[in-house]
């Protein structure tokens, strides 16, 4: 994570949960799988803040592969992630819509830990 | 089929077992992520884009109607009940939780399944030709030699650390069915002068960043002394392959360096000084594994069968899937069904738990409880009797499964690609959507002929798109998907790999260029030419013109 180079302005805080897999956004509390609540970093400030979180989160062993994304609001003003791949990562596959979070259905257990 | 001993069966139960553990610790916090990564990878669990992946071995593709209803129960019960088959002959699920994986191991180990060995930078799952034991060609069953060679290599402790991982394919027949020159060690049965059987042994095969045709390094090698010129070829990779650049650590890579020569010296030099009777298998436990691959007890039954002659008349639909989709066999009477995985629109390999389900009860109805998987993604039902075809036809076709295009145009081999693997460059699935949909036709399709198309979303090359007549690599272009086409591949005895014909095209131009391609070859064919064979004639020239040519939009 240190070694990463930042992404350009703004960005969201992406990792795969450990226990579960499922992609989770980091919301400024917690990690959550709907990218909707991720918080988003408009200034240097708060990316340095998302990204001490994903060293703390990796430590903690709550996550995996946890990396800024760069992203455009949307309408709503929520992220969308500008590379297609990670476009995908936060929708699900694009060959089975009935899958993943564009489907309302994450792969988590609930207080799992 | 090969059924495990008590040895197997406990080796297995207690690598569960240990991963079980590890788990745990994993969880407790005595393992951190780089401890733990090689050793879940070494049960095949993966991460990928959206969620772990479990990639579980399927020897030689292989498969009892017991162990396909237990994938079908894993699927339903851990993951969003489909799997996928691989070009390797491997399933993969998409999405088990970690927290789940040791008890769908305890569940494959209930059927004889595992996970070992489907990563990491071992001996990997052997494959073989998924006609073995049926293909009128076959001088012998490659599986006794593939289920050797997998008892031999399974926590082979000198081979469990290699530069790089390892793969062997087997084919028993003339016709190379296995892409064995497309692997680390093919080998293919053969008869010397003397009538003997052997091994034609070839190495430094692979596909990837630098794809590489295996080179033959020994032209008969004697039945017994197979296992010790492998453990000398595996010693020689070894010890010298590179293991300070992972793009340069494959054997393909020091072969070409050295030379097929050079490395077949020192192979033999190897071989001379091994001691070969100790390490050769016992005849006894030869002629064990032997045993569970003799023929199945074949009826005897006229060639011609008057029920299935009968409902070819009366049914186009059916005649056209048994045009396209049997292989003859052997046994009179019999044949070998395809089971085309490759529905128009479907994702290639995808079969979900439901259809498994099916597939399973026919394989345990009418095939003698047995079926296969091949590298290009299908399922056959390889001990058919031809008086059953039209009834199985009719449940394939309840279960959408009846596709009839094996080996045609829409058969097309895709890895998963950007949907799910997280190393993907750029989609696969939907271009081979797009493409099933534009040759859809059923009776373009057989004009067409054979013709394989192969798609991988990257350069790492698991949708085996070198070798595709028509190949295509997904690739990123400026924050954007792009397709790089290459035409003359071969996957058989006359393996080729394709060349490039000309810059990436986006995903949506994909189809229109494929359709390009196909009517060169339609207008210039001579009577009964296949595609691959009329871009061998004709070189790559025009196919590249009409490639370059852009679709130009009606005014
Ligand atoms: S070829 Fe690339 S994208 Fe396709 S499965 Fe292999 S690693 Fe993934």
């Amino acid at each position: 994570m240190s070694t990463a180079k930042r992404p350009p302005l703004p960005v969201i805080l992406l990792a795969n949960d450990l226990l579960d897999g499922e992609v989770v956004f980091w919301t400024g509390a917690s990690w959550s799988p709907d990218p909707k609540v991720a918080l988003i970093g408009h200034d240097a400030e708060t990316a340095s803040a998302l990204e001490a979180a994903a060293a703390r989160a990796l430590a903690a062993n709550q996550v995996v592969d946890a990396y800024l994304v760069d992203i455009t609001l949307d309408a709503q003003g929520h992220g969308v992630p500008n590379h297609y791949r990670e476009k995908i990562k936060t929708e699900g596959p694009s060959v089975r819509r009935d899958l993943g979070k564009q489907a309302g259905l994450y792969n988590i257990v609930a207080n799992g830990n | 089929m090969y059924r495990y001993d008590e040895f197997d069966a406990r080796f297995v139960r207690e690598r569960v077992a240990q991963f079980r553990d590890q788990v745990a610790r994993r969880l407790d916090g005595s393992l951190n992520e780089d401890e733990f990564k090689p050793l879940r990878l070494k049960n095949g669990v993966y991460l990928q884009l959206h969620a772990y992946m479990l990639r579980i071995a399927v020897p030689y593709g292989t498969l009892s109607s017991r162990q396909l209803r237990q994938l079908a129960l894993i699927g339903e019960k851990y993951d969003r009940g489909y799997g996928h088959f691989t070009t390797r002959t491997n399933m993969q699920f998409n999405w088990p939780r970690l927290r789940d994986v040791p008890e769908i191991l305890d569940l494959l180990a209930d059927v004889e399944m595992h996970c070992i060995q489907t990563s990491g930078n071992c001996i990997r799952n052997v494959t073989a030709d998924h006609f073995a034991g049926i293909a009128a060609d076959e001088i012998e069953d490659p599986r006794p030699t593939a289920e050797l060679i997998r008892q031999w290599s399974s926590f082979h402790p000198e081979f469990d650390y290699l530069p790089r991982k390892f793969k062997i394919a087997v084919t028993g027949a003339a016709r190379d069915r296995a892409v064995v020159r497309a692997h680390d060690i093919g080998l293919r049965i053969l008869r010397n002068a003397k009538g003997e059987i052997g091994y034609e042994v070839m190495v430094g095969g692979g596909l990837g960043r630098t794809p590489m045709i295996a080179k033959t390094i020994r032209g008969f090698l004697p039945k017994t002394d197979l296992l010790a010129y492998l453990e000398a070829v595996l010693r020689v990779y070894n010890l010298e392959g590179r293991r300070d650049n992972k793009y340069k650590a494959r054997v393909k890579i020091m072969v070409h360096e050295i030379g097929a020569e050079e490395f077949a010296r020192r192979v033999e030099a190897e071989f001379a000084q091994l001691d070969g009777p100790a390490i050769a298998a016992d005849p006894q436990e030869v002629a064990r594994i032997a045993a569970y691959f003799a023929p199945p007890a074949y009826e005897t039954l006229p060639a011609r069968s008057a029920r299935f002659e009968t409902a070819k008349a009366e049914n186009r639909a059916f005649a056209t899937w048994a045009s396209v989709n049997l292989f003859p066999h052997k046994v009179p009477g019999y044949a070998a069904a395809v089971i085309s995985l490759k529905g128009i629109g479907d994702a290639p390999g995808d079969i979900t738990s439901e259809q498994m389900r099916v597939v399973a009860d026919l394989a345990e109805t009418y095939s003698l409880d047995e079926l296969r998987i091949t590298h290009a993604q299908n399922v056959v039902l390889p001990y058919v009797k031809k008086d059953d075809l039209f009834i199985i036809w009719q449940k394939l076709v309840d279960a959408g499964l009846a596709t009839a295009n094996a080996g045609l145009i829409t058969d097309i081999i895709a890895c998963p690609g950007l949907d799910y693997c997280s190393l993907a460059t750029a989609r696969s699935i939907p271009i081979a959507q797009a493409l099933a949909h534009r040759f859809a036709d059923e009776k373009r399709q057989l004009e067409i002929g054979e013709l394989n198309i192969k798609i991988s979303g990257c350069i790492n090359a698991c949708g085996h798109h070198h070798v595709g007549h028509i190949g295509i690599l997904g690739l990123e272009k400026s924050g954007q998907e792009s397709y790089q086409i290459t035409l003359g591949g071969d996957a058989t005895e006359t393996a080729a790999i394709g060349e490039i014909l000309g810059p990436g095209v986006p995903a949506d131009d994909v189809p229109d260029a494929i359709e390009r391609i196909v009517s060169v070859y339609l207008a210039h064919r001579t009577a009964g030419e296949t595609f691959i064979e009329a871009v061998r004639r004709l070189g790559l020239a025009p196919f590249k013109a009409a490639f370059l040519e852009k679709t130009h939009a009606p005014a």
